[in-house]
């Protein structure tokens, strides 16, 4: 044997220190043992044990939408790689570079039902970017090249690499290929230089210009050439649930969120602009509601993305560029620059018709003495911690009130899952938020519904010192399924009622954190500013707000209706 | 409307199931689908035979090429080309049918691969709407079984796929 030939495993771990990887979060099992042992013998980067491999993977997926790095994931075989199923998918349906490495039996075993066999790759096949079941060990390391370059270029997405342990044991030189090439996957970054002039001049003569923004411009760090560009050009700007924080809530051009959730005044002007620009959107069913009734308006649609399948998926588009929102802002930005612009009149008469539908204030609530808002505690939230924290959500009424009243000034900082909705993900996502940023405020607003989904994370945030906040909106419901029975099923209450919750006070302090229990509004302020004080600065702090019980989302769109065709609290 | 759609990609295991995984969890039609190696043997050539509208067959297109193993995809509608499918076709063959059966045969420039006393094995290739066309011909009650390849397709004259 060669002096200078090491283990499949080690040959694993070295990759990841060539990719400069700091965090993979995992849990160790039979058939990854050997990267394990290498995981043990090195100290460059640091694994963050969880308590559940779908953790890891949220985990893994935070670390990347907070930073824009590959976020690495490492899970056993069969159950390891089913419970990792639900984090892939949910990274998968928000386009999140990641690379998850499982562990698969021996080759020889493969295909005899062996002890923790499952086809990992074949249960993974539809929710990755890609995947590759590594048979050689001489395809180790062009393989985890490959994958890594897959997740993050183009349009980013988990990619999966199966190792079999055998191969894992064997020795064989390492040799990490400095690039690499596949003929069959050539993202297109640069847009056709004719239709991006094409699009601009029509949005200069546009009466009624309208920004779209989504995920892609988070993703594709084009958050200061977007915001250059939407304030060279003077026109409105709304965005999608992923794309908030793209350009700065507290610019008086932007509309606030659109969508099912969205602000009256962002819906309305999407609805009646004449020229659409949509970056890294994907016209989804949450965002516009019914495609026939969106383009009853007509209107002439411009769409940037650099994933041609998304243009005229469900809208049919009149100017697609095909390109890196980045490098084709860019090009915008630069065309901008040579050209005079005269003053758009028309975009005067524009505003004064989205102040009308601002004056509605759409997203105004009553407080109340007695009972505790969950909008006012995002409020305070928002206030206490100056605006400039990383906010995780999990899915439903708390998620979308945090959307609607935390305004993000800056990208990265908003963490949801949007695409798949997946329940469970808020308390890992602040935690793959907080190893990212150490020294910055995390907060995880959630309900009690959700945040018992992973629950038992609780326990590592305890054993990596996480002093993550947990906000709690604790309303004794499914909220949101709550809601939609409220309006939809005749107040027929199925099932989304919370019973025999745990004192989560209690339930913080049994993991070693700190738990407050907030019944009264005026407590909420004083307990938010005492959670994120210099006092409880190095620790967890699990916040129970009890909250009004029957709050509802507003406005909201009813499935299956038109942009404007919400229904507002003053229309109840 | 039919679209016949070829495409390269990577002969690697695994690629058929990436494929017919995409129509099936996006809910696109699948008339036929074949594949083989290509002269390279690193690549092979499938031809799906599909329908949708127009807006459908793009995003099938769209989604074909967004699969990392697909290398190339060409809509063979979109210009002038040539399909052609195997059937092979037992019939009954009995004095009833003999003399019958070897007539259509003829008529649909079939041939005869394999005889007994009472069957016709018989081979016939052409546009999957000739083999149709023949089932619709002959007695129902004569097919004793069919067997068809699916269609295969290619650019007429200069049209080329090739990586």
């Amino acid at each position: 044997m060669n002096s200078n030939h090491i283990s499949g495993a080690e040959i694993v771990i070295r990759c990841l220190h060539e990719e400069k990887v700091k965090f993979v979060f995992g849990y160790p099992g039979g058939a990854v043992l050997n990267i394990y042992d290498a995981v043990f013998k090195q100290n460059k980067f640091k694994h963050v044990l969880v308590r559940h491999e779908q953790a890891a993977v949220h985990a893994a997926d935070a670390y990347s939408r907070s930073t824009g790095k590959v976020g690495v994931a490492l899970v056993t075989s069969g159950p390891g790689a089913t419970n990792a199923v639900t984090g892939i998918a949910t990274a998968y349906m928000d386009s999140i570079p990641m690379v998850i490495i499982s562990g698969q039996v021996p080759t020889y075993a493969i295909g005899q039902d062996a002890f923790q066999e499952c086809d990992t790759v074949g249960i993974t096949r539809p929710c990755v970017k890609h995947n590759f079941l590594v048979k050689d060990i001489k395809d180790i390391a062009s393989t985890m090249k490959k994958a890594f370059y897959v997740a993050s270029s183009g349009r980013p997405g988990p990619v999966l690499v199966d190792i079999p342990k055998d191969i894992t044991a064997e020795k064989y030189e390492f040799n990490y290929p400095k690039s690499v090439h596949l003929r069959s996957y050539n993202p297109i970054i640069k847009g056709h230089s004719g239709q991006i002039k094409k699009a601009l001049s029509l949005l200069l003569s546009a009466k009624k210009p309208m920004i779209y923004s989504g995920g892609g411009v988070v993703l594709g760090d084009a958050s200061s050439q977007l915001t250059k560009f939407v304030r060279t050009i003077g026109a409105p700007i709304t965005s999608t649930l992923m794309g908030l924080g793209g350009f700065p809530a507290s610019d008086k051009q932007f509309l606030g969120m659109l969508g099912m959730h969205g602000t009256y005044e962002a819906n309305m002007a999407m609805q009646e602009c004449d020229v659409l620009l949509a970056v890294g959107a994907r016209f989804d069913d949450r965002v516009i509601g019914n495609p026939e009734h969106f383009l009853s308006k007509p209107k002439t649609i411009i769409h940037i993305d650099i994933d041609p399948s998304s243009i005229s998926k469900r809208v049919k588009i009149d100017i697609p560029i095909v390109g890196d929102v980045i490098s084709v802002l860019t090009e915008l930005n630069d065309l901008l620059s040579k050209e005079k612009i005269k003053q758009n009149t028309s975009l005067k008469h524009w505003f004064k018709e989205i102040d009308q539908w601002r004056s509605l204030n759409c997203l105004s609530f009553k407080n109340d003495k007695k009972l505790i808002k969950p909008q006012f505690v995002i409020q305070t939230l928002h206030k206490v911690t100056k605006g400039d924290a990383f906010i995780t959500s999990d899915v439903g009424q708390h998620q979308m009130w945090a959307a609607q009243y935390y305004p993000f000034d800056k990208p990265r900082r908003w963490i949801n899952s949007g695409g798949l909705g997946t329940m469970g993900v808020g308390l890992p996502y602040a935690m793959g938020a907080q190893l990212a940023h150490p020294d910055a405020q995390v907060a995880c607003v959630t309900g009690e519904a959700s945040i018992q989904m992973c629950i038992q994370e609780l326990s590592t945030c305890k054993q990596f010192h996480l002093p993550i906040k947990i906000i709690n909106l604790n309303n004794r419901y499914m909220g949101m399924v709550r809601q939609w029975q409220e309006f939809f099923y005749g107040n027929r209450y199925a099932e989304s009622y919370m019973e025999a919750l745990p004192d989560f006070v209690k339930l913080a302090e049994a993991y070693g954190h700190v738990g407050m229990k907030i019944e009264k509004p005026s407590d909420v302020e004083p307990a938010l500013k005492e959670a994120f004080s210099k006092k409880l600065k190095e620790r967890l702090v699990f916040m129970d707000f009890i909250t009004d019980q029957k709050e509802n989302v507003f406005p909201m769109i009813p499935n299956g209706k038109g942009l404007s065709e919400m229904i507002t609290a003053e229309d109840l | 409307m039919r679209h016949i759609i070829s495409l390269l990609m990577e002969n690697e295991s695994g690629a058929l199931s990436r494929v017919s995984g995409l129509f099936s969890a996006r809910g696109y039609n699948i008339e036929s689908l074949t594949v083989a190696p290509t002269e390279d043997a690193t690549l092979s050539r499938m031809t799906i035979v599909t329908s949708g509208t127009d807006e459908i067959i793009e995003q099938i297109i769209k989604q074909l090429n967004k699969l990392i193993d697909v290398v190339k995809v060409l809509d063979l509608n979109d210009g002038k080309f040539i399909e052609r499918e195997l059937m092979i076709v037992k019939v009954k063959a009995n004095a009833q049918y003999r003399y019958e059966m070897q007539r259509m045969c003829d008529i649909f420039r079939g041939r005869i691969i394999d005889v007994s006393d009472s069957s016709f094995t018989i081979e016939l290739t052409g546009s999957s709407s000739k083999l149709d066309a023949y089932i619709e011909s002959i007695d129902k009650a004569a097919i004793l079984e069919t067997v068809r390849t699916g269609a295969s397709g290619i650019g007429r004259g200069d049209r080329i796929l090739k990586v």
